[in-house]
């Protein structure tokens, strides 16, 4: 009975997101009222509904929800759970929240944004209260890929500005890999457990054990890819460099996001999943690692921060690291209080930030101490300059990733650019038909050609969207090039099965035809307006043309299947049908939908966002 | 032109430092004219150069014009005649026709940036993005004031010395070539072979050091202020413009070697240009005509209205003028356009009160040091170097501090017991703040620069007590020199009354690294706590009076002084010396303290109607706290909107202003043309006018015009960098000038100054120093002179005075100016139609 409660935590701020879209920006008060009110609100039931679960239940509560698909094996549906992590991260979130809305209602006051940072912020709200609630991978995921996407949307806040632009690209790139290593977890658990596993049935020790002593080595792979996903989320080492570059919104947002809930959610992963990877001893070597490996690295660069908002966030950083090694030993009670400390505290030092220059100015006014060079020897003086160096370059983290992560990408694709020749996407989409033609008549061929041929098809399908990724020229171009490698990827899985069934298929492409369609006639529209299209810098549309930039948004969003079209399901149900054998054709299909959403925002951006070039109106600085 | 000159670095770097931004360390906000290195030339031709040279937006968009035209804001009858004047009745038909419909083409791309830009266009390179997050991180670590926990490394001959004694002892290097590292420690590394090495023209020189250095301005104008004072940081650094700009060249050349091979190519040697001349004339077309007029008429519609009222409230003046024979108390307050509202209700309270202002300094220039202090604080305008000191002692309390703001909370341990300790402390905090804010220790508040219980060195005791080359306290002399001036500077020579209040001000604010910027811009963006006091001291002491007497000021022996400090956020006063008052004094100055603080609350209820959160209608208390609170609330961007519409400045008496309704536009100058027909002080009194409230104005003009160049942005995502200044993020550039939440509300028009006196005199007083003509001649202000006899206005145009007649014919009369305040609309968004629309035309009301 006590569970059929849970959905309500979801339709609160899902039903305070919608009312904040309903009324006009100019209705200030109204919008931050619904915020504030309906947060309240949320906070009120939470803790009722906490403590009647304190005094009544104290077992896990699960609600299977609703069922948005079923065959066979398959069954994706939501899920929704109640322990006391849920519980914890659930109040934190929202009285986090609730406070920070209402320092927001007076201090975005007649910024030209008000409206859409309150909406915004509820969408964040919804999707955290996805994650912490969900009950099995799918729901997760759908919280999961909702923080990353509002993420986006406000590190990019300032939108006609350069730097925001380029860090929320930045950082959506790095939750996008994490994605992936979720997406790619859920496809093992589902094929090693041969059903879609919920949360509730990995609390069965035994079960769980004897599964791991079944496929040894499949699960260390699964549950490392958590641990990924983690590590990225909650900017451990060597992925910490995004965090201090995400805070270029509204000190509010960073504050609620980078400061406290956003930030916290790769330990919450970990405490979610902790019965599933905790028996394996490698896993909690790795997470203690990466802990004790954060904590140190990150507090050194701390410590030599000499801007306010990038010192807290290395800071938070650090403390994170410590959750993880308390995590990983199991100490949960003081992991827990752990995070919520570390939130408030992180939240209320970044609101109170401005405040420092004048504080510690005065400070110094009566209190000043020459920095006198402390007499070193040699030895000991290399050491501490050569960890100050490393640490204002922050251990050099940015350039790894770019060089070892990005660049590879980049290079494949400089290397076919040539695959985005008019005359080769001509062919492409024309070879794409004898595709069709293999999907109608399989019993043709026998089984290795088919394999081959669906491993052809996913490389082009990669191929293509590598190309896009790199696309300078033209928008239309690279929008196309995008369906192109769409239409291989999913063409490659559906050769792939003998017994595929035409309703997935429809439902991908259903999703994805749409979101071709809307974004190429936004494009088309746009080439009429005789403006350029080409990729090489930011133009900054959206302030000329608002209208065609939040539906090119709402194209962008619903081809890379974010969880408001069919296409999410599809994608689902796609990945269900890979083999859990076929690494090689997983590893290509993974790395084409993680460069497909990065092109896709890619495209988004250097259209829509960046300083504008309208007459008449003050620019920014790129600098600043 | 420029291809035939060789290249000079010398000049180049003078040039450079000239155009470069010069806002000094946050901690002291000096208001200035952003575009001071145009000033030399007429302000429409220095602000289209500018515009053209570095893409500066300097004035507001035509759209906007035309929108202001149509909602009556810019006034027709104000547009025809200037068109009349300039085109004559035939054409100006035509002109406004151009003006209100005509299509221009889009401004082209300013000149700076055009030859950097070629790394990107023809080798692919962003070397921005490459150079510029590192090259921050550094100057902003090697300049930092106590952020960083783990400091840069210093080297006592700056900022070059500081990187190669780190790169030598480290074992990471900023560097990714070895060869680039090695050339820092070269002897013989000059400038000019790095750009030799990098952009292989000499003729390019120039216009690439302005293109880099202009591509990040921030931090440039910041190297290039402390350099030239290196005293506006309390932690001294040593750094030079000619350092940064070695260093880094060093950086790019690193880079460019890394991606592009050790062999690569300079810059110029593969591209076919030719140098352009930055600071070449430009070619004038037609719509900078039209702008110019636009702005003419949008300054004009103001102006012209409130000189129509200014002549009105003469000549009912001149009927019904009453002469006050004994006044209850005089108040001296500083010429800031945010007290004359408060002068104006203080006038109301009491009637019998009367009120003078002067710049809030009061002529009393020192540097002080609160007691335990390690530094000095200057207490004067900006451009006056003090030779005195007043020292602060006996002060028993004890400041109080914040652990939020420990750096023990960033450490690995202690920030993991911060965390289970304070971190949920910061939640009951935040609460707090939000239900019920308070002053805290981390706020910047207004009455905590000077204690009210310490004393002061204000009397020089032996003419050897000199510390650091200052004098400690004045001499009689000094003093007596210092208040006659003063006192003759405003006219105030007979009619004492019995309290003559001294009234600085400061401003406290919460969560605002601009909180300098709301202090008094004549105590070089402090609080003028202390001069007050220092002045009043001074005033009231016996010998002074005595040699007063003998220069023919008699003051009576039972008149006091007394220095007071109002809180221009809070809307609070607080009295200094009180005890000192002798007793039949003490009961008056207790009936005024009812004066005051109800003065304060009609003042509160005044500023009400800006402020979106505060109910106008309210009850005066509930005003008067609301308004309190912003000043210690953490989340309010705008405790107070500080010289937001400022446009004018009227030097005469307050007869002249006394009645309409001036909506703290105006800074007012007291000024006695009757003790001064000849002018002798008029040169004084109007010097500083235009360095203090034309650079306010100007600030204010450009920082609204184009708020992402020459302001510094929207302040809400603000990052404090260092303690000395804020940028966007962690990688961004410093952001100089004014946040958009100060100047949202302001109309970008030039300062409008009325001089009471003779045109032939105020020419004489304004020609008197080159420096101080330059303000004038080239249109920076206007000006207009009100003949003391005739009451006449003249016009300085051009060097020479021309009559002038007010055509707007309706002002207002309001009877209660409440009903006005509370009647006025809201603006709905911050553009400039509807802010605009907030600023209210020109009333008269009746004195009660």
């Amino acid at each position: 009975m006590i569970a059929q409660f849970l959905p309500l935590f979801l339709g609160i701020p899902l039903s305070i997101f919608i009312l904040c879209l309903l009324f006009p920006s100019t209705k200030e008060k109204l919008i931050a009222s619904i915020a504030i009110w309906g947060t309240a609100l949320q906070t009120i039931l939470l803790l009722g509904y906490t403590i009647y679960w304190l005094t009544k239940a104290r077992s896990v509560v699960d609600l299977k929800y609703f069922v948005f698909y079923k065959e066979a094996d398959i069954e994706i549906f939501l899920d929704f759970y109640f322990d006391h992590i849920t519980a914890t991260f659930s109040l934190l979130g929202s009285f986090v929240t609730f406070l920070v809305l209402i320092f927001s209602k007076y201090y975005l006051h007649r910024d030209s944004g008000f409206k859409r940072f309150f909406s915004t912020v509820m969408l964040f709200f919804f999707a955290y209260n996805m994650t912490v609630f969900a009950g099995n991978f799918e729901t997760l995921f759908i919280g999961w890929e909702f923080l990353g996407i509002t993420s986006f949307l406000l590190i990019s806040f300032y939108r006609d500005r350069y730097l925001p632009v380029k860090n929320s690209l930045k950082t959506i790139s790095l939750y996008r890999l994490g994605d992936m290593c979720l997406i790619l977890a859920l496809w093992s658990t589902h094929h090693l457990w041969h059903k879609n596993i919920t949360f509730l049935q990995l609390n069965n020790t035994e079960e769980v054990i004897k599964h791991i002593a079944e496929h040894p080595t499949a699960v260390t792979f699964l549950l490392l890819m958590l641990v990924v996903a983690s590590v990225i989320k909650s900017g451990q080492f060597p992925f910490s460099s995004w965090v201090p570059r995400a805070m270029e919104g509204p000190t509010t947002s960073s504050a609620v996001f980078y400061g406290s809930l956003a930030i916290h959610i790769g330990a919450f992963l970990l405490l979610r999943t902790y019965t599933y990877w905790h028996p394996v001893a490698l896993i909690q070597y790795v997470i203690i690692s990466i802990g004790v490996l954060s904590a140190l690295i990150a507090s050194m660069i701390a410590r030599v921060q000499s801007t306010v908002k990038t010192q807290i966030a290395y800071a938070s950083v650090a403390q994170i690291g410590l959750i993880f090694i308390e995590i990983a030993l199991g100490w949960h009670t003081l992991a827990l209080v752990h995070c919520c400390g570390n939130a408030l505290l992180r939240t209320y030092q970044l609101l109170v930030s401005p405040s420092v220059l004048g504080y510690k100015i005065h400070d110094q006014v009566f209190n000043f101490k020459p920095n006198n060079p402390k007499t070193s020897t040699p030895l000991s003086a290399t050491w501490l300059n050569t960890m100050y160096m490393l640490s204002l370059k922050e251990w050099n983290m940015d350039m790894y990733l770019k060089k070892f992560l990005w660049m590879p990408f980049k290079k494949i694709g400089y290397l076919f650019s040539w695959m985005a020749h008019p005359i080769v996407m001509i062919a492409g989409f024309i070879l794409l038909l004898p595709g069709f033609f293999l999907l109608r008549s399989t019993t043709l061929f026998n089984e290795t050609v088919l394999s081959e041929i669906h491993i052809l098809f996913a490389f082009i399908g990669m191929l293509f969207v590598l190309v896009a990724f790199t696309e300078k020229q033209n928008a239309i171009r690279g929008w196309l090039l995008i369906i192109l490698s769409q239409s291989y990827v999913v063409l490659s899985i559906a050769l792939l099965n003998d017994q595929y069934e035409y309703m997935e298929i429809a439902l991908y492409v259903a999703g994805l035809l749409l979101a071709a369609l809307l974004g190429i006639l936004v494009l088309q529209q746009l080439k009429h307006k005789q403006t350029e299209l080409h990729l090489n810098t930011f133009h900054g549309y959206l302030h000329e043309f608002p209208q065609h930039g939040f539906l090119f948004l709402i194209a962008c969003l619903a081809f890379v299947g974010l969880p408001f079209t069919p296409t999410f399901i599809g994608l689902d149900l796609m990945y269900t049908h890979i083999d859990h054998e076929e690494y090689v054709l997983v590893s290509m299909i993974t790395i084409s939908f993680l460069v497909l959403e990065l092109s896709v925002l890619r495209i988004y951006a250097r259209l829509f966002l960046g300083p504008g070039k309208t007459k008449d109106t003050p620019i920014a600085y790129r600098s600043s | 032109m420029l291809s035939n000159t060789t290249f000079n670095l010398d000049r180049v770097l003078h040039d450079l430092k000239h155009y470069l931004p010069s806002q000094t360390p946050l901690k002291d906000f000096i208001h200035h004219n952003s575009l001071h290195a145009f000033q030399h030339m007429k302000f429409y031709d220095a602000i289209f150069k500018a515009s053209e040279i570095f893409g500066y937006q300097a004035t507001l968009p035509l759209d906007d014009f035309r929108k202001l035209y149509h909602i009556g804001r810019i006034r027709e009858d104000i547009l025809n005649r200037l068109l009349d004047e300039k085109f004559g009745k035939d054409n100006s038909e035509l002109w406004k026709e151009k003006l209100l419909h005509h299509n221009y083409s889009t401004q082209q791309e300013p000149r700076i940036n055009q030859l950097r830009a070629y790394w990107k266009k023809d080798r692919h390179i962003d070397l921005d993005n490459e150079v510029q997050p590192l090259l921050f991180r550094i100057l902003s670590s090697y300049l930092d004031q106590g952020i960083a926990i783990h400091k840069f490394p210093l080297h006592e001959e700056g900022f070059l010395a500081s990187i190669k004694l780190l790169e030598s002892t480290s074992s990471s290097s900023f560097f990714k070539t070895k060869k680039v590292k090695q050339l820092l420690f070269e002897k013989s590394l000059t400038i000019e072979f790095l750009l030799e090495r990098i952009v292989g023209n000499s003729n390019f020189y120039t216009q690439y050091l302005f293109d880099q250095q202009f591509s990040h301005r921030g931090w440039s104008g910041m190297v290039a202020t402390l350099e030239s004072r290196p005293d506006s940081l309390l932690d001294q650094r040593s750094i030079s413009l000619q350092d940064l700009i070695l260093f880094e060249l060093l950086i790019e050349l690193d880079v460019l070697t890394y991606r592009l091979g050790a062999s690569f190519k300079p810059l110029c040697t593969t591209l076919e240009l030719a140098p352009i001349d930055l600071f070449a004339p430009i070619v004038y077309s037609e719509r900078h005509e039209v702008i110019k007029l636009w702005q003419d008429a949008f300054e004009w519609s103001y102006y012209d209205e409130m000189l129509a009222g200014i002549a009105k409230n003469i000549t009912t003046k001149r009927t019904n003028t009453k002469e006050v024979k004994a006044h209850s108390f005089q108040a001296l307050f500083c010429i800031d356009e945010r007290e004359c509202s408060l002068r104006t209700h203080v006038e109301r309270t009491d009637t019998l009160a009367e009120t003078f202002g002067c710049p809030g300094f009061f002529g009393v220039e020192f540097y002080f040091q609160a007691e335990h202090a390690k530094f000095y604080d200057k207490l004067c305008p900006a451009p006056v170097t003090p030779k005195y000191l007043i020292k602060e002692y006996n002060v028993s309390e004890k400041r109080k501090h914040d652990l939020f703001y420990s750096d023990k909370t960033h450490e690995m341990a202690t920030g993991f017991l911060s965390a289970l300790t304070f971190g949920f402390w910061a939640g009951f905090r935040l609460i707090k703040n939000l239900i019920q804010p308070k002053m805290a220790p981390a706020i910047s508040n207004a009455f905590a620069h000077m204690n009210e219980q310490g004393k002061l060195t204000i009397e020089n005791k032996h003419l050897d007590d000199i510390e650091n080359g200052l004098q400690i306290g004045f001499t009689v002399s000094e003093m007596t020199q210092r208040v006659e001036a003063l006192l003759r500077g405003i006219g105030l020579l007979s009619n004492f009354a019995p309290i003559i209040y001294v009234v600085a001000h400061g401003s406290s604010s919460a969560n605002n690294p601009h909180h300098g910027a709301h202090d008094c811009g004549a105590c070089s963006g402090r609080p003028g706590s202390v001069n007050a006091r220092v002045f009043a001291a001074m005033a009231n002491h016996h010998e002074v009076r005595n040699q007063l007497v003998e220069r023919g000021i008699e003051i009576p022996e039972k008149t006091q002084f007394v220095g007071a400090l109002h809180d221009t956020a809070a809307d609070e006063i607080e009295f200094y010396d009180v005890a000192d008052l002798n007793s039949e004094n003490r009961t008056r100055h207790q009936q005024n303290e009812i004066t005051f603080d109800k003065a304060l609350d009609l003042n509160a209820k005044e500023r009400s109607r800006r402020f979106a959160s505060i109910d106008t209608k309210a009850d005066l208390k509930t005003i008067r706290k609301a308004i309190k609170d912003r000043s210690v609330s953490l989340f309010e961007p705008r405790p107070e909107l500080g010289h937001g519409t400022n446009t004018l400045c009227i030097v005469g008496s307050r007869q002249l202003s006394k009645g309409v309704f001036l909506d703290r536009r105006a800074f007012l100058n007291s000024y006695n043309v009757e003790t001064d027909r000849e002018g002798k002080f008029l040169t004084g009194v109007m010097a500083p006018l235009g360095p203090v409230c034309g650079g306010i104005n100007l600030e204010y003009y450009f920082s609204r015009v184009d708020n992402y160049k020459l302001g510094a942005g929207t302040k809400l995502p603000h990052n404090v960098v260092g303690l000395f200044g804020v940028a966007n993020s962690s990688d961004g550039d410093l952001r100089p000038g004014l946040p958009w939440q100060m100047i949202e509300v302001h109309d970008p028009v030039r300062l409008l100054i009325i001089v009471e006196h003779f045109p032939d005199v105020i020419l004489k007083a304004i020609q008197s120093t080159p420096a101080m003509y330059e303000w004038y001649i080239n249109e920076w202000v206007h000006l207009i002179s009100i003949n003391p006899d005739t009451h006449a206005m003249c016009y300085f145009k051009e060097g020479e005075f021309i009559p002038y007649q007010p055509i707007a014919k309706v002002v207002h009369a309001y009877r209660d100016v409440f009903t006005l305040i509370e009647e006025s609309k809201e603006m709905e968004t911050n553009h400039i139609v509807h802010a605009t629309q907030e600023n209210l035309p020109v009333y008269l009301y009746e004195e009660a």
